[in-house]
């Protein structure tokens, strides 16, 4: 292990020196999170998650989001485990029945002021499980939406795009 | 031994070698016993209006059949009265589609949470009035010192929702109930009158970790119920798909049950790795959990100019990688002493539930759809299939470490011997066809992943049924955690890995 340790230390960080458009996004994002986040939070947005009916494809991305690549709490981000600690909601899935009390009382339990983030082509209108008997469809028919992350399932680099996005809608 | 309690004259193909007989009750219970007597194995039991189906299999796989028993009074005899694997997806016959397994034991609902505002919504269909959903009673514990932990629906992570309801005396589990069904969705229902099209995007959503193998096994229903062979390099290259998700599956998740263990540095590590092959999974087939990728009649795309190289690479660079981490994961005392003993499943509890992928090979079954009963282009490739029987957290991950280096040497043979050509045919124009039945096993990252599916006239779906092979595992957690700590729960359940959506549909 002390190797691998060791390597770690004088390895150049993995996080995102890669080439490419998309390495420059994740460069220009953080600089621009730390500037709106600050001033709105301070240091730091606490997340919570709720699946209401995702298939996982979501979720996995969302994890993806904490990986050395991402790198997600070098923005200040990071997920909570409980509601009562979350400034933001990230909710995935077509909103089910058999979740919608979940997700109101999840809601009802985070303390204000509080974001909802619509995570994924489904939690914005239900998706292609909108006509389903067991889907209420988009989250917004139960909880006041701040943003829509559109993709299916948004990969991590949107995400994080997401809340930045947030983020600067809320300080004007 | 072949399904001799079925004549041969009441059989009808059920495409690719598979057969359907209608049965009547005498028969349907003959079957039933021959789960009992371990002579077959259960592959599903679903329904549909008036009628319920139950697929069986061989112990060997040589021989796959589905009876279907007609139910004009709405009843049928209980096959989870005798055989416990049949329990749960019988009560799931009777919240979808209004039939009444008789001599069932356990009769309260599943998936039906009194919210659909209809009962029975695949059956007849009954609307009931919104209601307040009644409790769900839990299984009574009794004993000095005992009290509950209800977790959930919502958990403390990225994570899918469940409820466990934990009965606990101090530390230690006596009881671990699971209530699922939260994250239903209807699947089977919008299937229903879909084009092949819009039912192979339902298909690769039923669970997105897996979403090539539910691509995979629907297209091959498909595929059989037509009766058209895919182009050669299209089998090779979903086979190629496949195995990529296996390894960012087991990559991320043998990283995740260390940090369960609060072993962190494996967990970035393992996620690094994982990381590298969806960004390569995106390269080569433009999405980063391929879905869609795996179309009826081929997939999407051919894999573009550098495809080969970019796989290449990525298969080195997880040779290279994967062996330290393996190391260390075995020379960590600290991390092991969690991971040892911990959450045992007994091989013959295995064995009665016909548990699939790791979770059955970690405790002695012997099951890889792959190789039995097989299908293209794995009986042209060599691969080790791990097989442990200790049957506990450890096991589980040595099976998919196992796992992880066979996925690497069949993606080198398949890059080796890739044959050129088309990847895709059209499907058959679709009107005045005659009604025609398909089904198909694939093995997932999880295990044996069944697709049964009814084509009208129209090519259209009639009916689909997908089974995940979570709906085998989630009974088996429960019986892995008994005797264990409370704080060892995280660590077992991230070793089963089971699927909340896929088994819930």
């Amino acid at each position: 292990m002390r190797k691998l340790l060791f390597e770690g230390l004088f390895q150049a960080p993995l996080t995102e020196p890669a080439p490419g458009a998309e390495a420059a996004a994740v460069l220009e994002l953080a600089q621009r999170l730390e500037r709106s986040a600050r001033r709105r939070l301070g240091r730091s947005l606490a997340i919570r998650h709720v699946d209401v009916g995702s298939c996982n494809g979501c979720e996995l991305e969302m994890h993806a989001l904490g990986n050395a690549f991402y790198d997600l709490e070098r923005f200040g981000l990071r997920f909570v485990a409980s509601p009562r600690h979350a400034d933001v909601l990230m909710v995935t899935g077509p909103l089910c029945k058999n979740m919608s009390e979940a997700l109101e009382r999840t809601w009802l339990a985070t303390p204000e002021p509080k974001w909802v983030v619509a995570v994924g082509d489904c939690a914005a209108d239900g998706g292609i499980f909108a006509p389903s008997y067991a889907c209420l469809g988009g989250i917004s028919t139960l909880v006041p939406v701040d943003l829509h992350v559109p993709g299916c399932p948004p990969d991590p680099l949107r995400l994080l795009s997401g809340l930045l996005g947030l983020i600067e809608e809320n300080i004007k | 031994m072949s399904i001799d309690c079925i004549p041969q004259s009441l059989r009808l193909p059920c495409r690719p070698r598979w057969w359907r007989a209608q049965v009547d009750e005498p028969r349907w219970r003959e079957t039933a016993a021959g789960l009992v007597e371990d002579r077959w194995r259960l592959v599903s039991l679903w329904g549909e209006a008036g009628l319920v189906h139950m697929a069986v299999a061989d112990q060997d796989y040589a021989e796959i059949g589905v009876v279907s028993l007609a139910c004009p009074q709405g009843r049928f005899p209980s096959v989870g009265r005798l055989h416990p694997p049949a329990i749960r997806l019988e009560r799931a016959v009777q919240d979808l589609f209004g039939l009444e397994a008789v001599g069932l034991t356990d009769g309260r609902p599943w998936l039906d949470h009194g919210r659909w505002g209809v009962s029975g919504p695949l059956g007849i269909g009954n609307s009931s009035p919104d209601s307040a959903p009644a409790p769900y009673s839990f299984l009574p514990v009794v004993g000095e010192g005992v009290h509950q932990i209800p977790v959930g629906p919502i958990h403390a992570g990225i994570i899918e929702p469940g409820h466990f309801r934990f009965s606990v005396n101090g530390e230690t589990v006596v009881r671990l109930e699971e209530r699922l069904g939260y994250v239903h969705k209807g699947i089977e229902g919008l299937m229903a009158g879909a084009g092949p099209a819009a039912a192979a995007r339902l298909a690769g959503r039923t669970s997105g970790d897996s979403t090539v193998a539910y691509s995979l096994a629907f297209a091959q229903a498909v595929e059989a119920a037509l009766d058209i062979e895919v182009p050669g390099r299209a089998v090779w290259l979903r086979a190629l798909m496949a195995e990529l998700e296996r390894l960012a599956n087991h990559c991320g998740d043998i990283g995740a049950i260390c940090n369960d263990a609060a072993f962190a540095i494996l967990q970035a590590r393992f996620a690094m790795l994982r990381e590298a092959v969806l960004r390569a999974a995106r390269a080569c087939f433009g999405h980063r959990l391929m879905m869609d990728g795996v179309v009826p009649g081929g997939i999407s795309a051919d894999l573009p100019e550098h495809g080969l190289d970019i796989l290449r690479a990525l298969v080195k660079e997880i040779r290279r990688e994967f062996p330290r981490l393996v190391e260390l994961y075995e020379n960590t005392a600290s991390l092991k002493a969690r991971t040892v003993g911990t959450g045992i499943l007994s091989p013959a509890l295995a064995r009665q539930f016909g548990a699939g992928g790791f979770v059955g090979r970690a405790s002695g079954c012997e099951v890889d759809i792959r190789r039995r009963p097989g299908y293209p282009p794995y009986d042209r490739l060599g691969f080790e299939l791990p097989v442990l029987h200790s049957g506990d957290v450890n096991a589980r991950v040595w099976v998919r470490i196992r796992e992880v280096e066979a996925s690497l040497a069949l993606i080198e043979q398949i890059l080796a011997s890739l044959p050129e050509g088309a990847v895709r045919i059209g499907l058959p124009a679709g009107e005045g066809r005659e009604i025609r039945e398909g089904a198909a096993l694939v093995e997932s990252f999880r295990g044996d992943l069944f697709v049964w599916l009814r084509l009208g006239g129209d090519g259209k779906v009639e009916r689909c049924h997908l089974r995940d092979p979570s709906w085998f595992q989630w009974p088996l957690l429960e019986a892995a955690i008994e005797g264990n700590i409370v704080a060892d729960f995280p660590l077992c359940n991230k070793s089963f890995n089971c699927s909340y959506s896929g088994h819930d549909g």
